[in-house]
């Protein structure tokens, strides 16, 4: 009770459903061309507009091309699916930021920094990523297409409310060590199942001290370790990343929003369903080996042996090890890699690209390695010309692409090809995620940008 | 599919892995659909595990083999793990499953099923784990599903175990009306709510 889990719901409540669901009022719906063709279709059928337009917004990520986007794109389904969004945009009278329109880019990173996801609110989309908005202190979560439209045609949702859970970081991360590896970490220890049907806050030395990047990355995945969502109490950072932003408060209104969200942090005396401490120096860079991102460990560590692993979990664990190539008991470190994949909601943020910049500093890309460096959205490309980085990074042998969300799921040009490694900054190493046959290890920018310049599995502290 | 959910009697499929996430359920690149067609989803549904890659059917996997069938899914523990798709849930529906067994579900896809009148049945990992055996050793065996009573059973051994869902939910599969209905049918309240300020 008095979590700040709670007061943001609570303040959302329209009617708790007896022996049922609640009815929560939504402040934010994102649509994207992948899931919300059929809601739109739903709302068609029943003969039925949307019941606050002004409150959604929409644009294609999961199918733009990360190249020639003034082109019409190649692949026709993928063509059909991000025509149909702008044409039930317009239909609908809905806000839509098409391919090449300056605010677009993928969704979990244009909201934050166009100041559309702000603190307080409740924000949902179809896509599970959704969580990423909670690092602007917002109670925000992946929805189902049914759910879409639901939101469409009331502005509101039946969920059950979830657990609540506090994970509570001490300490200071190490040198080298990032916000996604404390993401890794937390799945490692958790499982990809260890939060499911709780609402997760994290607290603590370490996430406070995060940049607003960090805790959009950390916040982006919970979804992986089954978490509804994950957020952040906002905070000075929270309240200086905002300001100014294009879709922030301004003015008077913006004194009055600040005085507002200072006041949502849960209580001294708050109590979780669950609470959980970790200690940041125990975190190392780390690495994934199987096909799910819980399957993750430090980059010095070696593969569990099989008589490690739960009986029940062993058929799956060893046709995970089958799937990548690996054997139990293995070292990651030197073994060759393929592909590196710097972007996603993940970690396609500004900062991601310093991070990477940090580890290439005077090194080249391996010769053996293709590189994809996909900004998350065009204000973060733009910001990379403006401070001459993709002029760095090219004359490095790395080439900048053009935003979207790319070889993160295999749905645009952008495929891992069968049967090679990758070293990727995305979210998900599931089989076939990144095209199908390809084999993903989940790691941090700094992580990737060490492989790319070595051309295998390499520790960034080392460099 | 909108249809009325009561007793279901069914020979089960067995899948007993742990994990099965929604990318497995149905790959990324058949999400590009725009229509709702449960056929193809159905069609596609575990895609990358019936199918070998140059395309030919993987004889091995359990929904080509011919010992097995029904109406009801019976899968390892954490069931539908990863991405929000519904896709996940209508390719399950299309392909004719009506109830999904498992010990444990992801949150975001145990709705999408429930969305889409297909029921997802949680079990102790005891039951599960009988179950199984009772399928591997009698693949005709039949699993009963009494929503009204909230039970389900394994006939083979006759062990039976209540099941969760909550009131509305239960109100709603057992009649064919989906949120949207409740939801329209409430505005007014929602409208009261904007006017009271957020």
């Amino acid at each position: 009770m008095n979590t700040l889990f709670d007061k943001i719901w609570d303040s959302h409540v329209v009617q708790n459903v007896t022996d049922g669901p609640t009815q929560l009022y939504i402040d934010r719906l994102y649509c994207h061309e992948v899931t919300s063709p059929q809601a739109f279709e739903g709302l068609r059928k029943r003969g039925i507009k949307c019941f606050r337009p002004e409150k959604i917004f929409c644009m294609p990520d999961h199918n733009t091309p990360t190249h020639d986007q003034d082109k019409e794109i190649e692949d026709e389904v993928s063509r059909t699916q991000v025509e149909t969004l702008r044409r039930n945009a317009e239909e609908f009278g809905l806000e839509h930021f098409g391919m090449l329109h300056p605010k677009n880019g993928i969704i979990h990173v244009v909201g934050p920094e166009r100041g559309l996801s702000l603190p307080g609110m409740t924000i949902v989309c179809g896509d599970s990523h959704t969580s990423t908005h909670g690092a602007m202190g917002a109670v925000a979560f992946g929805i189902g297409t049914s759910e879409v439209e639901m939101v469409m045609a009331s502005q509101c949702i039946l969920q059950q409310k979830p657990k609540s859970m506090r994970i509570n970081i001490e300490g200071k991360l190490k040198k080298g060590v990032t916000a996604k590896d404390m993401a890794l970490y937390l799945m490692s220890k958790l499982t990809t199942s260890g939060a499911t049907g709780y609402f997760v806050e994290y607290a603590g030395e370490a996430v406070r001290d995060l940049s607003m990047e960090g805790r959009l990355t950390l916040c982006n995945l919970s979804i992986e370790m089954g978490a509804r969502g994950g957020f952040i109490a906002p905070d000075e950072k929270t309240f200086e990343y905002l300001k100014d932003r294009e879709y922030s408060p301004k003015g008077e209104e913006w004194d009055k929003a600040v005085e507002y969200w200072k006041t949502l942090k849960s209580g001294d005396d708050a109590v979780f369903d669950k609470e959980l401490t970790f200690h940041a120096e125990d975190i190392e860079p780390m690495v994934t080996y199987g096909t799910n991102p819980g399957m993750g460990m430090g980059i010095t560590e070696r593969i569990p042996e099989i008589d490690t692993i739960p009986e029940e979990g062993r058929e799956s664990f060893v046709k995970s090890l089958d799937y990548m190539g690996f054997k139990p008991g293995q070292e990651l470190l030197g073994t060759p890699v393929d592909y590196v994949f710097l972007g996603a909601c993940t970690n396609g943020r500004i900062e991601d690209f310093y991070a990477f910049a940090s580890i290439v500093n005077g090194r080249k890309k391996h010769p053996d390695v293709t590189a994809w460096l996909v900004p998350g959205s065009w204000l973060v490309y733009e910001q990379l010309e403006k401070e001459g980085l993709i002029k760095f990074f090219e004359r490095a042998g790395f080439e900048i692409r053009q935003p979207g969300c790319s070889a993160c799921l295999a749905m645009n040009d952008d495929k891992i090809p069968a049967g090679k490694l990758a070293v990727s900054t995305s979210n998900r190493n599931f089989e076939g995620r990144q095209g199908p046959g390809a084999r993903t290890i989940l790691a941090s920018p700094l992580t990737a940008a060490a492989a790319a310049v070595t051309g295998k599995i390499t520790d960034p502290r080392t460099l | 599919m909108k249809q009325k959910f009561d007793i279901i009697r069914s020979r089960c499929v067995p899948l007993p892995l742990e994990n099965v996430d929604t990318d497995q359920i149905i790959p990324a690149r058949f999400l590009k659909a725009t229509t709702r067609e449960e056929k193809f989803f159905g069609e596609n549904l575990f895609r990358d595990w019936r199918y070998n890659p140059d395309g030919s059917l993987n004889e091995e996997f359990v929904l080509n083999d011919p010992t097995y069938g029904g109406e009801i899914l019976v899968a390892g523990k954490n069931f539908g793990s990863g991405s929000s798709r519904e896709h996940a849930a209508w390719a399950i529906a299309g392909y004719g499953f009506r109830v999904v067994i498992s010990s444990f579900f992801a949150d975001i896809h145990k709705n999408n099923e429930l969305n889409n009148f297909v029921l997802p049945v949680v079990v102790s990992e005891e039951f599960l784990a009988e179950l199984f055996k009772s399928i591997k050793e009698n693949p005709q065996m039949e699993v009963e599903v009494n929503l009204p009573e909230q039970t389900v059973t394994n006939t083979a051994t006759g062990r039976s175990e209540k099941f969760e869902i909550n009131g509305y939910k239960k109100y709603c599969l057992m009649n064919a009306l989906d949120d949207i209905d409740f939801l329209l049918e409430n505005k007014e309240k929602t409208e009261n709510f904007e006017k009271a300020g957020v």
